[in-house]
């Protein structure tokens, strides 16, 4: 295997704080969907999002993925405040999106998926004025990001269509490993795979985490969250109810503070776990 | 099964994938037959000239052909693409006879096609109209302002310049025009457009899935633009084409070139659902049409069964299509 | 995990299963219509459609009289009016198949004449019928009805029938431009006795020979000038629509409605009344006699020269004085299109 290249900053600051939201707040109309929100993502860890339909989760990652802008609060990166206008300035800083609906061009390779919108040019006169792809550097890239997140597919030059659902998904999540520069967040990257397809994505986020990336999981499913994660964010009514550890709280637990039917005062504070 | 056996299977298998893989080859097969069975039927089909002729025959729809290949892979549709290479033909027409430079002349006609794909390409990306529909309005339009210009008639057009695709060449003894080597080299450059460069990629991305394309950044409205312009600046140097193998300019011609075009294309494996599919398959389908009629005449059969042989081609491809890709 | 998917052996499968049954499709076709031999004389037509009546007659009457004479006929045509391209393909494969002759109907006088060269270049006899190409000596010969000769005799009768009222005239014409259009109609001014521009042609419409067309442009010149009591027109579907017109304003016993063609729909029209005259001309005419003069060149060579005029009448049961015609009776039995 390819040895693993210190490609993310943060990995060198462990325990660090990557990615903070501060008091963010969303209104549309009269619905207030984000009411003061607070969010921190550390490095090297997995945290995982849960929490009831409406409690604000999808609008918390669209504003730390900039495809909302709050009405009020910060978010800072590293310790800067920064500003998105769009998912693209997002993904200028190094902020990488998986979204549940397999975002991925089925006709096309596994290769140019990978490097989709981002393909790379050959050098010199071939790429600078004919545009040629680095269609060889490009296959050899995405062979070795492969393997280093020990995923294995039949061949980077076949087509996406000719894969598994749980591989198609694996492609999507490779190419946020492959680009995130300092965090990825995963927006149910499993819901549409069964059981043994969602354990390949897991398999491939845990790949991730181990190349010192942080991670943040939305999810429904508690088993997974338990599974994996080595925090939980539990969003509710807009706000942040708590965040606790799969190691000191039970699936019942959790439930429990998202539906309002149990409030876990000392885990409201950042600290815990 | 012994482990040589199982070996020279496994090569075998390897060798039909690759093959399959390769979109073209089904197109390839169809007209390699048609090549076979009508040089059985006539000896003079294969005669160097015939198979000349059939390259000229090709070049008109064959050049258009392409830009509706890149329209059909961006999971549209162009009905304009006749009308547009025939406003070319008249614009350059009127102007060279009424004294204007012919390259100039030829210049502002290619220009005027393209213009016509900006305002295709902005209403389908700007205001997401479907291809079909704006298509279809510009053909109306397109059809109208031409027997406006040159007041329902037809005229010759006997510049030297504008004819000059229809001139002949000997390449190792086999004639070929101009004509057919500016639509060969068109080919080319379209083709590497299409497979060696990001613009290519984001052509089928676009095609087999926009919302994903729009998901990794890749500015889906410009580049759906930018394929409608480029498809009819091809029409306008078809124009020229056109006036090379006709010296002529008739409001009334190319009335079924889109059909014409669409079904080069389909026969050629690309799928009209966008996203799949490829240039050289295009020019086996547009030689196919060409093939069958030109063997068909040789053999002294009936022209309607050139008709109904390529329905049934195109039926064909579609549904092979839509087997694959119900299968995935 | 799955490595390559099963789809591929499937879709191989596939493509050689329709490549064979293709094979043997076409195989069986071919069994079927057998193949040109090469001692055979080849006659090839090329005509403007395959949906007009006047060319499907003209088809039909080449195919009978090779079948006569012993020659292969193969028939090609043009998509729709105006497929210069369609009719330029078909003359380069027949030359390509080795015709002997080649019959045309070009679309445009001056559309295929980088091609008629060729063939001719290539001692293919090329005849042009019913349309005369510009210059006419870029064909052989030319084999058609004189249109302007034609438009003579429909003008002539209008006037004559017309009598001692003075002329309001409408003109309905076909394609503006058009060869044949423009004989029929300078022809028909000539027999009526009018210069292009007289005051009293009260007006002109665009049929494109179509009877909705001609309906229309009716209305429209009957709206302008409800004193038009002369009708021409391009062909007959164009009369029958302007038949319609004058119907609906209540004119049409008032006014003489005349035309161009010979088609059995067109006789029928005026044994109803609808119309007062037409002016028939002779498509299995033209055909035959392209047929034998391309019989006649692959035996002695001798090539047929310059305008053949294969004649017209004038159809009507309503006679005048002075005129030459025939009665529908005569007319039905002579038409084409059914």
């Amino acid at each position: 295997m390819a040895p693993v290249e210190p490609r993310v900053q943060a990995a060198t600051t462990p325990g660090g704080v990557i990615l903070e939201a501060r008091n963010l707040v969303k209104h549309y109309g009269h619905v207030t969907a984000l009411d003061g929100v607070d969010f921190e993502l550390r490095s090297g860890e997995i945290l995982a999002v849960v929490g009831d339909n409406g409690a604000g989760k999808s609008s918390l990652i669209k504003a730390l993925t900039g495809a909302i802008v709050p009405d009020s609060g910060d978010i800072l990166l590293d310790g800067q405040p920064i500003h998105f206008k769009g998912p693209l300035d997002a993904r200028k800083l190094g902020i990488e999106t998986v979204y549940q609906d397999l975002a991925v061009a089925a006709a096309l390779d596994i290769a140019s998926n990978l490097f989709l919108g981002r393909e790379r040019r050959r050098p010199g006169f071939l790429g600078d004025v004919l545009r040629m792809l680095d269609k060889k550097g490009m296959r050899a890239e995405a062979e070795r990001s492969m393997a280093e997140l020990k995923f294995h597919l039949p061949s980077i030059g076949s087509a996406v269509e000719s894969l598994s659902g749980g591989q198609r998904q694996g492609v999507a999540v490779a190419r946020a490993a492959l680009f995130a520069k300092k965090l990825a967040i995963m927006d149910e990257p499993t819901a549409a795979l069964g059981v043994r397809e969602t354990g390949q994505v897991l398999d491939l986020i845990r790949a991730i985490r181990q190349r010192g990336l942080p991670v943040v999981l939305i999810s429904h499913n508690m088993p997974n969250v338990f599974e994996i994660a080595d925090r939980i964010h539990i969003m509710r009514l807009g706000r942040r109810a708590a965040v606790v550890s799969p190691k000191t709280h039970t699936m019942a637990d959790v439930v429990a503070i998202m539906t309002g039917a149990a409030k876990f005062e000392e885990a409201a504070s950042p600290q815990a776990g | 099964m012994n482990s040589a056996s199982a070996l020279s299977f496994g090569r075998t298998s390897r060798i039909a994938a690759k093959f399959v893989g390769t979109p073209s080859v089904g197109p390839l097969l169809v007209l390699l037959a048609f090549g076979v069975i009508f040089s059985l039927t006539n000896p003079r089909f294969l005669a160097t000239q015939n198979l000349s002729i059939i390259l000229q025959q090709t070049v008109i729809i064959g050049t258009l052909a392409i830009g509706q290949t890149l329209i059909i892979l961006t999971a549209g549709i162009d009905l304009a693409v006749g009308a547009i290479c025939v406003l070319g033909t008249i614009l350059a027409g009127k102007l060279a006879n009424s004294g204007y430079d012919p390259v100039a002349a030829m210049v502002l006609a290619v220009l005027a096609c393209s213009a016509a794909g900006v305002a295709a390409g902005s209403l389908i990306s700007g205001l997401r109209l479907p291809p079909f529909i704006v298509t279809l309005g510009i053909l109306g339009i397109i059809t109208a302002a031409l027997r406006l210009i040159s007041a329902g008639g037809a005229f010759s057009v006997t510049d030297e310049f504008l004819g000059w695709t229809g001139n002949t060449v000997r390449l190792n003894g086999f004639i070929v025009t101009y004509g057919v080597i500016i639509m060969l080299l068109l080919y080319g450059m379209v083709w590497f457009l299409l497979n060696q460069t990001q613009w290519g990629r984001h052509v089928y991305a676009v095609g087999n899935n926009p919302e994903a394309a729009r998901l990794v950044g890749i500015p889906v409205g410009r580049l759906l633009l930018s394929v409608y312009v480029l498809a009819a600046f091809i029409y306008g140097i078809a124009a020229w084409l056109a006036l090379g193998r006709i010296p002529n300019a008739d409001p009334n011609a190319l009335q079924t070139a889109n059909l014409d075009s669409i079904t080069a294309v389909v026969i050629g494996g690309t799928s009209l659902f966008g996203g799949r599919g490829g240039l050289i398959g295009t020019l086996i389908g547009a030689l196919i049409v060409g093939v069958l009629r030109n063997g068909l005449t040789l053999a002294g059969i009936d022209p309607l069964w050139q008709d109904l042989i390529t329905g049934i081609l195109v039926i064909v491809a579609v549904a092979l299509d839509q087997l694959t890709r119900g299968r995935r | 995990m799955s490595t390559l998917p099963m789809s591929t052996g499937t879709k191989s499968g596939t493509i050689v299963k329709s490549a064979v049954a293709g094979f043997v499709f076409f195989g069986t076709a071919f069994a079927v219509t057998g193949h040109a031999s090469a001692e055979e004389v080849i006659v090839g037509l090329v005509t403007k459609t395959e949906v007009n009546p006047f060319f499907v007659k003209m088809r039909q009457a080449a195919e009978a009289e090779a079948k006569a004479k012993g020659v292969k006929l193969i028939a090609r045509a043009g998509k729709f009016d105006g497929d210069n391209e369609g009719q330029v393909t078909a003359i380069e494969d027949l030359i390509s198949a080795g015709a002997k002759g080649i019959l045309v109907t070009p679309n445009n006088s001056t559309g295929m004449l980088g091609v008629i060269k060729k063939a001719r270049d290539a001692g293919v006899l090329v005849i042009a019928l019913d349309t005369a190409t510009d210059p006419a000596d870029a064909v052989d010969a030319t084999f058609a009805t004189d249109n302007f000769e034609a438009g003579v005799q429909q003008g002539a009768y209008a006037r004559k029938a017309l009598g001692d009222k003075k002329p309001v005239l409408a003109m309905l014409d076909g394609t503006p431009g058009g060869t044949v259009d423009t004989f029929r109609h300078n022809g028909y001014l000539k027999g009526f006795g009018l210069a292009e521009g007289d005051p009293a042609i009260a007006g002109s419409a665009i049929t494109n020979g179509a009877q909705d067309k001609g309906q229309v442009g009716m209305e429209n010149l009957l709206s302008k000038n409800g004193e038009i009591n002369a009708v021409y027109t391009i062909n007959e579907p164009a009369a029958a629509g302007g038949y319609a017109a004058l119907k609906s304003f209540g004119k049409e016993a008032d006014v003489m409605l005349t035309s161009i063609d010979g088609g059995c729909a067109g006789v029928r029209d005026v044994k109803a009344g609808k119309i007062a005259a037409t002016v028939m001309q002779f498509p299995y005419k033209m055909a035959a006699m392209g047929v034998d003069a391309i019989v006649d060149y692959a035996a002695s060579g001798k090539k047929p020269s310059g305008f053949v005029n294969t004649g017209s009448f004038l159809i009507t049961d309503k006679p005048v004085e002075g005129i030459d015609s025939k009665d529908t009776e005569w007319g039905l039995k002579n038409c084409w299109g059914d």
